[in-house]
């Protein structure tokens, strides 16, 4: 689309005395000081991919040291570290900032806003985000990455146990990514709240955009907790201090309720993402409105909520007693509830519906499929003295792996082959795609199906082999060879991604016959996204805008905006659509959290001083560079009605 | 569509291969859950099949539904677009029903789960007359089993009579370690200033010449997946024989014999005596394991039968058994070390035996 762009003299600019508000759109500049939501979203979306595959890798060299048993293939502490990071690395540096992906890019567009609430926030959030991801994994190359498991247990992460740098470079670390996450949260729920479209209410938001919403939740109130808990150990490690020591009376097992306490909350924060989005893919490829929308949405709020109610689920062996080991049962069972009713509307969307089995719907399939079972393993889990026999084995690592990869990781998938061609303006593959899928789907169940045997006949988790004795060798063979097929999986997906984004068929309207907003904008998405806010009037907008007349009664706005206004709200006056200055300053600010960092990981003070320098600069010149940016009007024909 | 055609076809051969694979692997090792010796395990074994008996029975009926509506509603992708279903938005009555579903089957697991739970947790049945106490320490990566109403202290291989309850205090020297015989039931974690406690009645007839299986199930880095231990379930009988045997024996007394005598000297100069007590002979460090009566394990390090050909392997490069461990490797392949070895091997295979020249022998 041809815009014209002029700067925006009228608006005050003072450059707070260092940097201009850069205005390139293109160059290296461009990524680092970008404050828009769709570039931020593609920068959280690769760097969750990256690091997907970095774990990935990770994972293969787990499971081909388990090929056999007795292998000593790598050595136990390189082993430890292997899970330790591939843990950490799955769930902060992948599944998170791919969903943050997914939040940053659809989130303003599916609400109707030009933008998040706080854009430079939402860089900062990036830059921490990735400058914690460096700090993680720096450790790898300056002394050894963190072994003590994603959980990181006391008292084995005290500097009795764990003496050298690498605890504190998962402390730290953590800590910069826990910030990156809930400035996050903060932003988003201010966007939802504030920034819809005239006319759409709450109950009008896409599921995806609920689910978000949700989530932002769940990472301001469960990250509080883990955070208490990074900072308390660190006071251990660094200044001696005994929350976790019991020679001091400190306790152990209180850093685990502090980190399931985090902990639960965080993996409904990995898999409702996934849930929002299967609940915009089922209904386009079904063409039908999502079954029981609000009951959904509930299920989702309320999954969410009694997630802060069950995670001593993860302690039914710790010795809690009679009393906490059967009410923490009793709780997760109830999880099994919402979650249950979710599976049942999403069947109801599917009921009939014109099914089309594209690339996005079946990988959506397959999200519902693996997600039941390993629904079914958590609710045997939650049996609290069945469990007893399940707790740190292999049949744990299925339920889990079930969810996060059949469930996370194949709802992003999901996700991913449904709006790529609003973000790049081209077609993937479909051939491709369910190559990419069906390779994916067989080498995942290979892989972690037979761990639910192996779990129940003896393999502990966290093991640098086992006994031969166990009898457990083909199985562990078996799922080795289907570990190297889901990553063939993935390696195609990557290949073949490259490949169409540089080359796919172009495409520039809506190739889904999708239902919500987002879909009325032409492809790519333009930088400023909507010419004119859209007037909201139904949930599924778009739909409802080719097929008036099949609007469901009792769905009229009678509440907001009536009518479809021609008018819309528009932001077109005279001087066209304000776009904001890029900023250098958030970057500036986590580059300098990352010096404090590394002053406190060497223990140098001065390197300390110096980073906080850097950060008060930084925010104190962001506060001050005032609106800068450029005017930007849309020409030739408006495609919106 | 030709290829749509054969990917439709290969999609499934995995599914064809899985099953037989897996019938084909799975055998019944001893860390099963499922052959199960005690009262609490049967107990958390049938927990276990209620919760497997409903939860395939829900898979069954989902997984069907949602297979029967993709098979029947399914349109090809090129689908004409003005060819529209019925839009419809919800369903209260069915939102009810599978609302209700799920609460009846969570009543279903929630009420034996709490039963159960009561028994094996409840402070109030920790003890009761007539229990074998076992004093159980986790050290890395090694267990430490002490009989406190018999004066007994042994390594890494736990005995126990049949038919009688057997009651674990569970406490850590230093991480979290998690004792754990699967056959005889379900997992507690030893945790550092904390009292835990676990029970159980291992069946009559459980006694057998194998020990069972036993595995520390939290990791404690290290040699975390080496830290196993053996569980010798004895009849009544052979129990006490087993007691009376440590009970009996001389701590004072070496053999003459002078490879013995050689060993002992060696256990010495090569610093054994650093680390390992020997009741009477050497005082250790209590952090390593005690090797007071030590002719009389039949188990190396948790691992293997204590033959002379495991014990000199273990000796000669402790990483070979279990890698991660802390026990140095004093040997480097030079000349006279084999004897050294055999020495030690000799000397400690004396330790607690009565018969004197049977100390090599195989146990």
């Amino acid at each position: 689309m041809a815009i014209s762009r002029k700067p925006a003299s009228q608006a005050p600019d003072f450059s707070g005395g260092l940097f201009k508000r850069p205005t390139t759109s293109k160059g290296l500049v461009s990524w680092l000081t970008t404050i828009d939501h769709k570039r931020i979203g593609i920068l959280y979306f690769l760097s969750g991919i990256f690091f997907f595959v970095i774990g990935g890798l990770e994972a293969l060299v787990i499971r081909t040291q388990l090929t056999r048993s007795g292998l000593n293939l790598i050595s136990p502490d390189l082993y430890n570290q292997m899970f330790t990071m591939h843990g950490t690395t799955m769930i902060f540096l992948a599944v998170m900032p791919m969903s943050a992906g997914f939040f940053n890019y659809l989130t303003p567009l599916m609400i109707g806003a030009r933008d998040v609430a706080f854009p430079r926030l939402n860089s900062f959030s990036y830059w921490t985000f990735f400058f914690g991801a460096i700090t993680l994994n720096a450790s790898w190359f300056l002394g050894g990455a963190p072994d003590t498991g994603w959980f990181g247990y006391s008292p084995l992460t005290s500097t009795t146990y764990s003496p050298g740098l690498a605890v504190d470079f998962w402390v730290f670390g953590l800590q910069m990514l826990g910030l990156a996450s809930l400035l996050a949260g903060f932003n988003f729920i201010v966007t939802i709240i504030n920034m819809r479209a005239p006319g759409m209410t709450m109950f009008k938001m896409p599921a995806f955009v609920w689910m978000t919403l949700v989530v932002q939740f769940l990472v301001i109130l469960a990250f509080p907790a883990i955070t208490i808990a990074l900072v308390e150990l660190m006071m251990d490690r660094q200044f001696g201090t005994g929350f976790f020591n019991p020679a001091m009376g400190g306790m152990p097992i209180y850093w685990q309720h502090l980190f399931w306490v985090f902990g639960h909350p965080e993996v409904y924060i990995l898999i409702l993402p996934a849930m929002g989005i299967v609940s915009e893919v089922l209904p386009t490829f079904s063409r039908k409105p999502l079954f029981g929308y609000p009951v959904v949405v509930m299920s989702g709020a309320l999954i969410g909520l009694m997630g802060f109610a069950v995670w001593s689920h993860h302690m039914f062996t710790t010795g809690m007693g009679a009393v906490a080991n059967a009410a923490f049962a009793a709780t997760t069972m109830t999880i099994a509830i919402p979650t249950g009713v979710k599976i049942f509307n999403w069947i109801g969307t599917l009921w009939g519906g014109k099914i089309r089995l594209t690339t996005p719907m079946l990988f959506a399939l397959g999200f519902i499929f693996m997600f039941t079972v390993g629904g079914v393993s958590g609710v045997m889990h939650s049996a609290a003295p069945a469990d007893a026999q399940q707790q740190d084995t292999y049949f744990v690592v299925a339920h889990f792996h079930y969810v996060l990869i059949g469930g996370s990781i194949f709802g992003l998938f999901s996700g991913f082959y449904y709006w790529s061609p609003m973000v790049t303006g081209r077609m993937l593959s479909e051939k491709w795609g369910k190559i990419v899928f069906w390779v994916m789907f067989w080498g995942f169940n290979i892989t972690f199906f037979p761990m639910h045997f192996a779990g129940l006949n003896g393999q502990a988790r966290r093991t640098h082999s086992y006994s031969q004795e166990l009898g457990l060798d083909n199985l562990n063979t078996l799922a080795t060879i289907g570990s190297y097929i889901l990553a063939l999986g993935v390696g195609i997906f990557i290949v073949h991604v490259i490949r169409d984004v540089i080359s796919g068929e172009k495409v520039s309207e809506d190739p889904w016959d999708a239902r919500t907003i987002e879909w009325r904008l032409p492809l790519p998405t333009p930088v400023y996204n909507f010419d004119k806010i859209p007037n909201i009037t139904h949930r599924d907008q778009h739909w409802f805008d080719k097929h008036p007349d099949l609007a469901h009664s009792h769905e009229h706005g009678a509440d907001g905006a009536a009518h479809a206004d021609d008018d819309g709200h528009s932001h077109e006056d005279e001087h066209g659509i304000h776009l904001p200055g890029q900023s250098w300053y958030p970057f500036v600010m986590s580059f300098g959290l990352f010096v404090v960092v590394f002053g406190g990981l060497y223990s140098s003070l001065l390197m300390v001083i110096v980073g906080f320098v850097i950060t008060f600069i930084g925010c104190y010149a962001w506060a001050f560079e005032g609106i800068g940016g450029t005017h930007v009007k849309p020409k030739g024909q408006s495609w919106y009605q | 569509m030709n290829f749509i055609k054969r990917l439709r076809v290969a999609r499934m051969i995995p599914a064809i291969l899985l099953l037989p694979l897996l019938a084909g692997c799975t055998e019944m090792g001893p860390g099963t859950t499922f052959d199960v010796r005690s009262n609490i395990a049967r107990e958390q074994l049938s927990l276990f099949m209620l919760t497997f008996w409903l939860g395939l029975a829900v898979l069954v009926v989902v997984c069907g539904i949602f297979l029967f509506v993709i098979f029947k509603f399914r349109v090809q992708d090129d689908h004409d677009k003005s060819d529209i279903p019925e839009q419809t938005h919800g369903h209260t009555a069915l939102e009810i029903a599978w609302t209700i579903a799920p609460v009846i089957l969570v009543i279903i697991l929630a009420v034996p789960t709490i039963r159960l739970t009561m028994l094996q947790e409840s402070e109030t049945a920790r003890t009761a007359d007539n229990d074998i106490v076992v004093n159980v320490t986790g050290y890395q990566w090694w267990w430490k089993f002490e009989y406190p109403e018999l004066g007994i202290t042994t390594a890494n291989e736990l005995h126990i009579p049949e038919g009688r309850r057997a009651t674990f205090n569970l406490e850590s020297a230093d991480v979290l370690h998690s004792f754990w015989v699967p056959q005889m039931g379900g997992k507690k974690d030893l945790i550092p200033g904390q009292d835990n406690f676990l029970w159980f009645i291992p069946d009559e007839g459980s006694a057998q010449e194998e020990p069972y299986y036993a595995q520390c199930a939290e990791l404690c880095l290290g040699a975390h997946a080496y830290m196993r231990f053996k569980v010798k379930v004895d009849t009544a009988e052979d129990f006490d024989a087993w007691v009376a045997g440590l009970q009996g024996a001389s701590l004072q007394k070496v053999s003459a014999d002078p490879l013995v005598q050689q060993g002992k000297q060696a256990y010495i100069q090569k610093g054994c005596a650093g680390c390992h007590t020997i009741e009477g002979q050497a005082v250790g460090n209590e952090r390593y394991p005690n090797l007071t009566n030590y002719g009389q394990r039949s188990i190396v390090a948790g691992l293997e039968p204590n033959t002379p050909e495991n014990l000199a392997t273990w000796i000669r490069d402790p990483q070979i058994f279990k890698p991660g461990n802390y026990m140095p490797t004093l040997f480097s392949g030079a000349e006279g070390e084999e004897e050294q070895i055999e020495a030690i091997v000799a000397y400690l295979h004396s330790l607690g035996v009565d018969d004197l020249s049977q100390a090599s022998a195989e146990r």
